[in-house]
């Protein structure tokens, strides 16, 4: 009598969720990362995306070494501290047919990497953008970054009397159309965000709260695993239905609020806590800035607005991409040159 | 020692029909840079070889600006030092520009600045301005900038322009706006008819026509980078503004609103985007070179800084992008309007670590031009930042030229593998080195059939893009890097050559050259000195760079820089042949004229 195994669930493509994942992960043992990683093969995997279509980018740091440990057969770009934003804008300028995950951190997006974010967002270039945000450098061994709480303590008892950063009420003033928090130790509610931001168009910022466990994850920090798990407060309870599942869900009626994106898959947001609209970005702001006051950590869907142009339609691109175009489209020909010529004699 | 001969008296003596400079004095904003383009057109039209240089301030409007024609029979373009027709319509300079000119020239200038009473060996043209620009002008608003035409109206009259072709010249500078045309043709006419009346007449300064400018074009280097750029299919443009570089790519955005819209949707064909600094101009570009599309952008020297870890990211992970650095005057700020070609080593090493980078040095509208187009295809055949330096100097001013050949060739895209090639591929990896030539086989993100896909890193990687902080993988990376460099000896543009096989030779490179042309005939006619010249186009050196300095005594390196960054570079690769190379160095933000070349080299020589 022998048994054979029950063949590996197929997506779509029919590929497997072993078809997303990459190489082995160098990073600490227990470090939020990793879960963020997961969540992204899944959701990858879910999506359908083709993995050759997906253009993985990151800046300098521990978040941004993760690209290599998800979707192998996509091609990844690891760049420099803080500028991934840019790579990214000359990867959609040049073939808009890619998918754009980018995966940074908190000292390479909102300290040296803040003002491309910033350009990013005002842009509107089309990318899942994840903030794996510890509050620390990792890299470079603990120091504080600029996401750091105020009044947080490193290892060693230094502590940060600055006010931080807020990666999300910074992309909420910029028009940012997709704005979430979530928490690598929440996978179920990272996993429908990521899968959420895979369906939307235009930039796509999630802020992950992912502790280090190295340097910030002592008692007095607040951004360890039992700060983080004490003071979250999920805002929604998400429900996602595929674009292509459409047909086989019968969606919650009534209190759930239903968002449809723009691939046509259908994001579904049941209040937990609160009356809180996630389509009014003052609202969010407002309940952002509360909740912090409260020391309390809101975590879900904090903003979502779809239809809004991008760098496509503001760079009035024809539909083909730039890489792909002919050479007779790209190259004028001899008798342009010669009008050229005849308009500079 | 050299035979000595007096230069001043050979020149004087000379006939100065179609030979003479013109300098114009003018406060910025005054409008008097069309005025003085057509003043240039109409001796170009007549078929006389001129060129124009405009020296202007760092500002927007209200300090001094000077404007240089220089019309030259035998065809020398470089800036002339001394001035034969000086117009001065700027009183704050008037007294400064009075000093420079040379004995006898004409000097032209409004009435009331009683400018005769500075000197007395000149020929005075006193202008009674106001009256004739009203005369022109009713409209007060407008009479500032007629005020210019009149001064074109009497030069035209006193140099024996032919007042049709400066009526052409302002229909062709004003574009169709018809009113602006008569108005302008009309002041131009006003200065015209009171200097045949009262002018007090000279007949030195001559210009006569001639047919050396025909069937040509006149250009400024942006624009013919520009064009470059456009004829080499360039696809992504990311830019960030900064003097003298900024008319590249908005002439390029000109030509692209004309000729890379889809005909059908009136949708772009090319994406040019402004970004919010250097950095971000740079990401850009790789990122869209990593991608597959053509990209480039355009700066100058600080942007370069800026640019420079991207540029070391480009340089290690191998993605193509073409980088047009217009020079201007460093370091720090500088003198943003002055030229200069201090970003010699800045471009040929940006970034930290070892690296060097392909150059392209354009001498001409013509190699801007060619230059850009084939940055291009250089970049992606290097699959690495390849830059055209250009200055001020080219890239600003106003230059006569042949019109441009049409690049024929296609375009080399390189050696990137599709998903069909990839089906067969052995053994691929993205830095492996198959051909022996240091340059690997790249793939582009999105290609299909599940092969093919990399990780690329500024990080040290191994042949197959894999993470490696083995000793023997970096080093071989590195040597490898260095090897595809060298590879690119066998398709930069050779260096020019011109001369006779002599023991003096001169090295030059970029806007030098027709200053060292020049240079070259008085040597020859006043100095009895025979020299050789080679005019650098690109870094790597091919190896008739070390030939010609093996193959003489001496080799004067003319640069417009302190510290000689050219020579540097040449003992860097040529050790054994430094103590030959003496450097002719000319830095104080003017273009190079070529008496500064003569007077160094008679000195060395002696």
């Amino acid at each position: 009598m022998s048994t054979t195994p029950a063949p590996a669930p197929t997506n779509q493509l029919g590929l497997t969720r072993q078809d997303y994942v990459g190489s082995k992960s160098t990073l600490c043992p227990g470090c939020g990362h990793d879960a963020i990683t997961t969540q992204i093969i899944q959701a990858a995997f879910e999506m359908n995306l083709e993995p050759h279509r997906v253009a993985k980018l990151s800046g300098i740091g521990c978040s941004s070494k993760t690209p290599a440990y998800f979707l192998a057969q996509a091609w990844g770009f690891n760049s420099v501290h803080g500028r991934a934003a840019s790579i990214c804008t000359g990867v959609a300028l040049a073939n808009r047919d890619l998918i754009n995950l980018l995966v940074s951190g908190d000292g390479d997006s909102m300290s040296i990497g803040l003002g491309q974010l910033m350009h990013m967002i005002r842009r509107n270039v089309p990318v899942v953008y994840i903030i794996e945000d510890n509050g620390v450098y990792g890299l470079t061994k603990g120091q504080f970054s600029a996401t750091a709480d105020e009044g947080s303590t490193l290892k060693h008892g230094d502590v940060n009397e600055l006010p931080a950063l807020d990666p999300c009420t910074l992309a909420l003033e910029l028009g940012c159309g997709f704005v979430a928090r979530s928490f690598s130790g929440n996978p179920k509610q990272l996993g429908v965000i990521v899968k959420a931001a895979m369906a939307y168009e235009g930039t796509a910022l999630i802020d992950v709260i992912s502790p280090c466990v190295t340097f910030n994850n002592h008692e007095s920090s607040t951004r360890s695993y039992k700060n983080a798990k004490d003071h979250e407060l999920p805002l929604q309870d998400l429900g996602f239905v595929p674009y292509y599942d459409l047909d086989e869900v019968d969606l919650a009626a009534g209190e759930a609020k239903e968002v449809g994106l723009p691939d046509g898959s259908r994001l579904t947001l049941r209040a937990i806590r609160e009356d809180f609209d996630p389509t009014d970005r003052f609202a969010a702001n407002k309940a952002i800035h509360e909740a912090r006051g409260r020391g309390e950590l809101l975590t879900g869907i904090l903003h979502i607005e779809t239809g809004g142009k991008t760098l496509h339609d503001y760079m009035h691109l024809v539909d083909t991409p730039m890489a792909h175009l002919p050479t007779d489209v790209s190259r004028p020909g001899p008798e342009i040159l010669a009008e050229c010529m005849a308009e500079l004699m | 020692m050299l035979p000595t001969s007096a230069l001043s008296k050979t020149v004087e003596s000379r006939s100065r029909v179609n030979d003479f400079s013109i300098e114009v004095a003018t406060v910025n904003g005054s409008g008097s840079q069309t005025a003085n383009i057509v003043l240039m057109r109409t001796i170009f039209q007549m078929g006389v070889p001129v060129t124009g240089k405009n020296l202007f301030p760092s500002n927007i409007a209200g300090l001094p600006t000077w404007f240089q024609i220089r019309a030259s029979a035998r065809g020398y373009q470089a800036r002339k030092q001394e001035i034969d027709f000086m117009i001065c319509m700027n009183p704050e300079t008037a007294k400064d520009d009075v000093a420079k000119v040379r004995s006898g020239a004409v000097l032209v200038y409004d009435e009331p600045l009683k400018l005769d009473a500075l000197r007395s060996d000149l020929h005075f043209c006193p202008v009674p301005f106001q009256k004739l620009v009203a005369a022109a002008c009713p409209e007060p608003k407008l009479q500032k900038l007629v005020k210019n035409m009149v001064y074109v109206g009497v030069a035209a009259q006193m140099l024996g322009l032919d007042l049709a072709e400066v009526k052409l010249a302002i229909t062709k500078q004003l574009h169709g706006k018809q009113k602006a045309i008569e108005l302008n043709q009309g002041a131009v006419q006003e200065g015209y008819d009171w200097a045949t009346a009262s002018a007090s007449p000279q007949d030195r300064l001559r210009v006569e026509r001639d047919h050396q400018t025909d069937g040509q074009i006149i250009i400024d280097g942006n624009s013919a980078c520009a064009l470059g750029a456009l004829f080499a299919g360039v696809t992504v443009v990311a830019w960030y503004p900064i003097t003298p570089s900024s008319s590249v790519v908005e002439t390029l955005a000109d030509y692209a609103k004309l000729y890379r819209k889809d005909p059908v949707t009136g949708k772009n064909t090319i994406a040019i985007i402004q970004m919010e600094d250097e950095i971000a101009s740079a990401g850009v570009v790789l990122g869209a070179g990593w991608a597959g599309a053509r990209s480039m952008t355009a700066t100058s020297g600080p942007g370069i800084s800026l640019m420079s870890e991207f540029i070391g990211l480009g340089y290690f992970a191998e993605i193509p992008g073409v980088f047009v650095n217009v020079a201007r005057v460093g370091p720090s700020t500088g003198l943003p309007t002055r030229t200069s070609q201090g970003d010699v080593d800045l471009c040929a090493r940006a970034s930290h670590g070892d690296t060097l980078h392909i150059c392209l040095y354009p001498g001409s509208m013509e190699e801007c031009f060619e230059f850009t187009h084939q940055a291009f295809d250089l970049a992606e055949r290097f699959q690495t930042p390849v830059f055209v330096v250009s200055d001020l100097d080219l890239g600003m001013q106003n230059w006569a030229c042949r019109p441009f050949t049409y690049p024929d060739q296609p375009l080399d895209r390189g050696k990137v593998l599709d998903a069909k090639a990839l089906e067969t591929a052995v053994d691929w990896g993205r830095y492996r080195d198959p051909d022996g030539d240091g340059i690997p086989y790249r793939t582009l993100p999105g290609t299909p059939g599940g092969k093919g896909a990399y990780f690329t890193r500024g990080s040290g990687h191994n042949s197959h893009g894999l993470y490696s902080e083995k000793p023997e993988d970096l080093q071989e990376l590195v040597d490898r890097l260095k090897r595809k460099f060298l590879t690119a000896r066998t398709v930069v543009p050779e260096p020019v050559y011109a001369g006779s096989g002599g023991p003096v030779g001169i090295l030059a490179y970029g806007s030098s050259d027709p200053a060292v042309v020049e240079a070259r005939d008085i040597l020859r006619e006043a100095h009895g000195l025979e020299t050789d010249y080679l005019r650098v186009r690109a870094l790597p050196f091919t190896d008739a760079v070390s030939a010609f300095i093996r193959a003489r005594e001496v080799v004067y390196v003319v640069e417009q820089n302190r510290d000689g960054q050219m020579a540097g570079l040449l003992k860097d690769f040529y050790p054994e042949l430094a103590t030959r190379l003496h450097s002719v160095l000319h830095y104080d933000s003017t273009a190079i004229p070529a008496q500064t070349i003569v007077d160094q080299i008679v000195t060395q020589a002696k």
